[in-house]
């Protein structure tokens, strides 16, 4: 009997051990990527501060200039396109399955939004490159300039399809998944009491909502849209695919930009000889990792809190 | 045994109302007269908050419920298929078993159901929500931070709250699901007080498991057991000489 609750208390005691030892064997390996990275990145920091490398323009590696101010903004433009065509789509299609949707179609349209996260990226690419792509050189460009090119953000100087809005629209739906099935889940998280509190006074059930449940669940709200930003920020096969890559500050949406990720996945192991070149990119996979991780970060805190208050 | 009620506000004709193919209300009959205090009583699980829910059709927010039969209330059926159903949940307040309190402060909480209906000006909404407050027992205690979230409140406090701002839409009627249970003693005699006060006004179902509460608060009383309707009628009546052997047998403690 006592042998048999020692053995018990041990085998609890060793299952958290092993479960902690692995939670941190995966902090460590972050912080231990971080560390190599910038240790590699150090020659260039040494010549040239993190400041100006990230405020410069002047991408030319054979006259030993490493501006990645062009691949910030073209990474931004991309993703923060992305998120300004995905969320409205999310959140209603993640209202309407929590509020609306009678179980059975909820039930099967989770796991098809699920099977969604779990396509590869670079069959988004492809369908980027196959569809996409042409769609906006033949029908989007001409149209927009037609009506909208006045504007400088439309300006079609690019005829080619390859560029800002591309990247936009493949990474919007490369989001979807993760927007909606955290928005819905924090949507469902709102106690029933609450809302039948509400309608008991007499409340539609959009006035419910708007007034309650959007309420009640704003900041898991924000995390999800958080969430799907780092995630955008952060990709790489896709977007290289669709944005056309040239080194250059985007000004149009139809303007080819040129993200950090695929910085460094296209001339990683290439063109090595040039003094300085691995260390530049390097420094941008540096600034990459920090700025995702700071995102996925804030967004599980916020995320974690939204869940905790709303039990 | 059948004693006609004179001026009933609610007439509930033959209701039924089932989970899936689980029937937890059965062909139940019964008038509910106006400006008392009816507590539905029985034993878990009998039906009582399902019977109470379905007056203001808090019911078919569950998933897969049906509801046949009637309610009339002051005549018209709240099943009928033109009825609004805002409106009908508007007349017929609920008070359920633990207080929600929504998520924005004190003030706005009881100025919800005022807002939804239209009052917009400041004065007229602080004048809703001082007297509504004051009715509720709870003025005192809050008038000095009427803007703080209302989670921060006592659940005692919370759940006056909740009185204070189902009061705000005027309804006619409170239903009250065990509105005491989770409330400690002093705060569960504070609501009780505010209920027997509110009965010249409002007419009040009250669902209770506390046999002690409803001998003190009821004018009327019905009984259900299992899902049907076992014996109704005045308090006296029922505690003093219950017809039925089931009602007797209950209140005996000696039916679970
Ligand atoms: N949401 C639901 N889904 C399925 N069945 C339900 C649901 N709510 C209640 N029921 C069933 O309906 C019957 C009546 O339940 P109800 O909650 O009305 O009883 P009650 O008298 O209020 O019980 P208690 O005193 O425990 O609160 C029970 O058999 C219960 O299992
Ligand atoms: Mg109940």
């Amino acid at each position: 009997m006592a042998h048999n609750q020692n053995l018990r208390r041990l085998k609890d005691r060793s299952a958290g051990h092993v479960m902690g030892g692995l939670t941190w064997v995966a902090a460590t390996l972050v912080i231990a990527i971080g560390l190599a990275l910038l240790a590699r990145a150090q020659p260039l920091l040494d010549l040239q501060p993190l400041g100006s490398l990230l405020t410069s323009s002047e991408w030319s590696p054979l006259r030993g200039q490493f501006g990645f101010f062009p691949f910030i903004v073209g990474t931004l433009a991309v993703t923060l396109l992305a998120m300004f065509l995905a969320v409205p789509p999310c959140l209603l299609t993640a209202i309407y399955l929590a509020e609306y949707a009678p179980a059975r179609l909820r039930q099967s349209v989770k796991p098809a939004i699920d099977v969604l996260a779990g396509i590869p990226s670079v069959v988004y690419g492809v369908w980027g490159t196959l569809t996409v792509v042409p769609v906006i050189r033949d029908y989007v460009t001409p149209w927009v300039s037609r009506t909208l090119g006045f504007i400088p953000l439309f300006r079609a100087d690019n005829p080619t399809g390859y560029g800002v809005l591309a990247g936009g629209v493949v990474l919007a739906v490369m989001v979807f998944p993760i927007i909606i099935s955290v928005t819905e889940e924090v949507i469902r998280a709102v106690p029933f009491g609450m809302r039948e509190a509400a309608l008991a006074l007499g409340a539609t059930r959009w006035q419910m909502i708007k007034t309650v449940v959007l309420r009640r669940a704003r900041p898991g709200v924000i995390a999800a849209v958080v969430l799907g930003f780092s995630r955008a920020f952060g990709e790489t096969m896709a977007v290289m695919m669709v944005t056309g890559n040239v080194a250059q500050i985007p000004r149009s949406i139809f303007d080819p930009a040129y993200t950090l990720p695929a910085l460094i996945a296209n001339n990683y192991g290439e063109m090595m000889s040039i003094p300085l070149y691995d260390a530049a990119l390097l420094a941008a996979a540096l600034v990459l990792l920090i700025v995702v991780l700071i995102f996925t970060i804030i967004a599980r805190i916020v995320l974690a809190q939204a869940i905790k208050s709303a039990a | 045994m059948d004693s006609a009620i004179n001026d009933p506000l609610i007439q509930i004709q033959g209701l039924n109302v089932a989970y899936g193919s689980q029937l937890a209300i059965r062909d139940v009959s019964v008038d509910i007269p106006a400006q008392q205090i009816t507590a539905i009583i029985g034993p878990s699980g009998c039906g009582k908050t399902t019977l109470l829910r379905s007056i203001s059709r808090l019911t078919e927010l569950v998933d897969g419920v049906r509801v046949w039969g009637k309610i009339l209330f002051d005549g018209q059926d709240v099943y009928a298929p033109d009825v609004d159903v805002t409106e009908v949940r508007k007349r017929i307040g609920l008070l359920a078993q633990r207080p929600f309190p929504l998520p924005m402060s004190i003030y706005d909480n009881v100025a919800y159901g005022p807002r939804l209906y239209g009052v917009r000006q400041r004065e007229a909404l602080n004048a809703i929500v001082e007297k509504e407050l004051r009715a509720a027992g709870l003025w005192d205690e809050v008038k000095d931070r009427l803007h703080a979230p209302a989670t921060a409140l006592s659940i005692g406090q919370q759940q006056r709250l909740c009185l204070a701002r189902g009061l705000a839409v005027e309804p006619d009627v409170l239903l009250c699901d065990e509105v005491t249970s989770a409330l400690d003693p002093i705060s569960a005699q504070r609501i009780e007080g505010r209920l027997v006060e509110l009965k010249t006004n409002y007419t009040i179902i009250l669902v209770t498991h506390v046999l002690r509460q409803a001998r003190r608060l009821a004018d009327y009383v019905i009984f259900m057991y299992l899902g049907e309707l076992i014996e109704h009628g005045p308090a006296e009546q029922i505690f003093q000489h219950p017809q039925h052997p089931k009602t007797r047998a209950y209140l005996a403690g000696e039916l679970y």
